[in-house]
């Protein structure tokens, strides 16, 4: 196993919601910056450009023991089509339009607190947490990415999900002013991204605010993007600007463009291959020869009991 | 001279390799072996569409000229194509045999790709003054399989695109403009043998 598995810590326990709930109401009581340094998150809202070093960021046990994807890869070569559809459009053309700030996320559908409110609001209470995972695109090529982030499962407690709530459902900004992908009709606009509730909640998704230590370029889906280790790349949403809880299962973008190639599960699974192309193997950026690809991406000691008696061919 | 300008393509990636070597490449491009891939795909498509354009080309000024380069164009189209086929045989696949066959026997884009490049190969074999010479009347007949093979190299880029068909349909239009110029040529001179046929002389000239 490469992943240095913790010990089985439930969730709740790292972030207990009774906490959070003290700590809102301390800071409502205008203690606010006090407050923030305490969380340790230390989120600092006057300096948010791309490439800012992030403060306090803790060291997690959720790291990967293979070289690192060099920088320059990792934000010069990636699929971000509302910049366009060749890898190096996001990094030539979102910097140059997407404004990260200030930024609204709204959190709404099956919870007892939905509520809209700027990123920084969202951020936080939380502490950020470097967390090196593998990156697997369904094109069959991964890297190694250092995220600075938080578990989603985290955030989401803080609204009180209902038991209605049997999805997560994210949404990316839809403005072509600022996404000029969007004039096409390449997918449907805005793009949509979903996880079951009990994928969200799983310790390993996290919502990213940075990468390599740094705030987030933007043509990594600034301010705020998912990651789902185990899965397809195209799950992991960017630019979130939406996340609803619902009892549907949401339909996703490349799910409704090419339904028997992007299913909405989309994990990584050597044994199921896309149509036009094999998922036994993967080229790792930087790279010269392919490296065998692992059942959940590696993280089949973590997620696989998510997915119990589940025919994977056909939940693909 | 235009051979040189043919080569221009292989030989800007080779001067990559060269002056940066396999680990300055590996910086420079994410992921090489995709590029140099993809690119020799495209070049290749790219000659034979400029191949079949010759006759069009010569039917439009009435020139001779373009008939000149036909050959060599076309021998860079099947070169580009090797390349790509290589690339893919070596480096993307690794030469893993259960890979290339799964590939082959169940991707339509590739099966089509490679039925593309075989259709090539007896084209390229006979190109020479001789071959020409020995099949005769046939050789013609045999090479309209350029257009063929033209038709599944843009099936095999259609196929493989994901959402993005653009690059694929422009070279899908240029090559349909390239068949609608033959064919309202051939037409024209249809029509123009009927009415030589039909005419009072010309019935005099073939009498019966």
């Amino acid at each position: 196993m490469l992943i240095k598995r913790p010990d089985d810590i439930p969730a709740s326990e790292i972030t207990d919601p009774e906490l959070y709930r003290q700590r809102r109401r301390f800071l409502q009581q205008g203690v606010a910056v006090a407050g923030a340094a305490l969380t340790a998150g230390l989120w600092l809202p006057d300096s948010v450009e791309a490439g800012t070093r992030l403060a306090n960021v803790k060291k997690s046990v959720w790291r990967v023991d293979e070289p690192l994807t060099p920088y320059r890869h990792v934000t010069g070569y990636n699929n971000f089509y509302e910049f366009g559809t060749s890898k190096a459009a996001p990094a030539r053309y979102a910097p140059k339009t997407l404004k990260p700030r200030p930024w609204r996320v709204t959190i709404d559908g099956e919870c007892e607190k939905p509520g809209r409110m700027d990123i920084d609001d969202l951020i936080r209470p939380h502490a950020l947490e470097e967390r090196i995972y593998r990156f697997r695109c369904v094109e069959a090529w991964s890297m190694v990415i250092p995220w600075v982030g938080i578990p989603l499962g985290a955030i989401l407690r803080r609204f009180r999900p209902t038991s209605k709530a049997k999805y997560v459902r994210f949404e990316t900004l839809l403005d072509p002013e600022q996404m000029p992908g969007q004039r096409t009709r390449l997918l449907r606009w805005p793009y949509v991204e979903g996880l079951r509730i009990d994928e969200a909640m799983h310790p390993l998704t996290i919502l990213a605010v940075g990468l390599y230590g740094e705030v987030l370029p933007h043509q990594n889906g600034a301010p705020l993007r998912l990651v789902v280790p185990w899965k397809y790349g195209f799950k992991s949403i960017k630019s979130i600007v939406r996340i609803s809880f619902v009892e549907r299962m949401p339909r996703t973008s490349w799910n409704l463009a090419a339904p028997h190639e992007y299913g909405f599960y989309a994990n990584v699974n050597p044994h199921v291959a896309h149509p036009r192309w094999s998922q036994r193997k993967e080229r790792r950026i930087g790279e010269f020869r392919r490296r065998k690809t692992l059942m959940f991406n590696g993280y089949a000691d973590q997620v696989a009991g998510l997915y119990k008696g589940m025919d994977l061919r056909r939940y693909y | 001279m235009l051979f040189v300008v043919c080569l221009l393509p292989v030989a800007w990636y080779a001067g990559d390799l060269l002056m940066h070597g396999v680990q300055g490449v590996f910086e420079r491009y994410a992921d090489p072996i995709k590029t140099i891939e993809h690119q020799s795909g495209i070049w290749a498509l790219r000659f034979l569409i400029l191949t079949l354009a010759m006759t069009p080309l010569r039917l439009l000024t009435g020139s001779l000229w373009p008939i000149r380069y036909r050959r060599m164009l076309g021998l860079f189209a099947f070169f580009y194509a090797c390349l790509h086929f290589l690339v893919y045989l070596f480096l993307d696949l690794e030469f893993d045999l259960a890979d290339v066959t799964e590939d082959i026997l169940e991707r339509p884009y590739i099966t089509i790709g490679l039925t593309a490049l075989l259709l090539m190969l007896p084209l390229a074999v006979t190109s020479t003054r001789g071959w020409m010479r020995r099949l005769g009347r046939r050789w013609k007949r045999l090479h309209r399989l350029a257009y063929v093979a033209a038709v599944l190299a843009v099936m095999h880029f259609w196929w493989l695109v994901k959402l993005d068909i653009s690059e694929p349909l422009a070279y899908a239009l240029i090559l349909a403009v390239l068949f609608g110029i033959r064919l309202v040529a051939r037409q024209r001179q249809v029509a123009r043998y009927m009415r030589r046929v039909s005419s009072p002389d010309g019935a005099k000239r073939n009498p019966g």
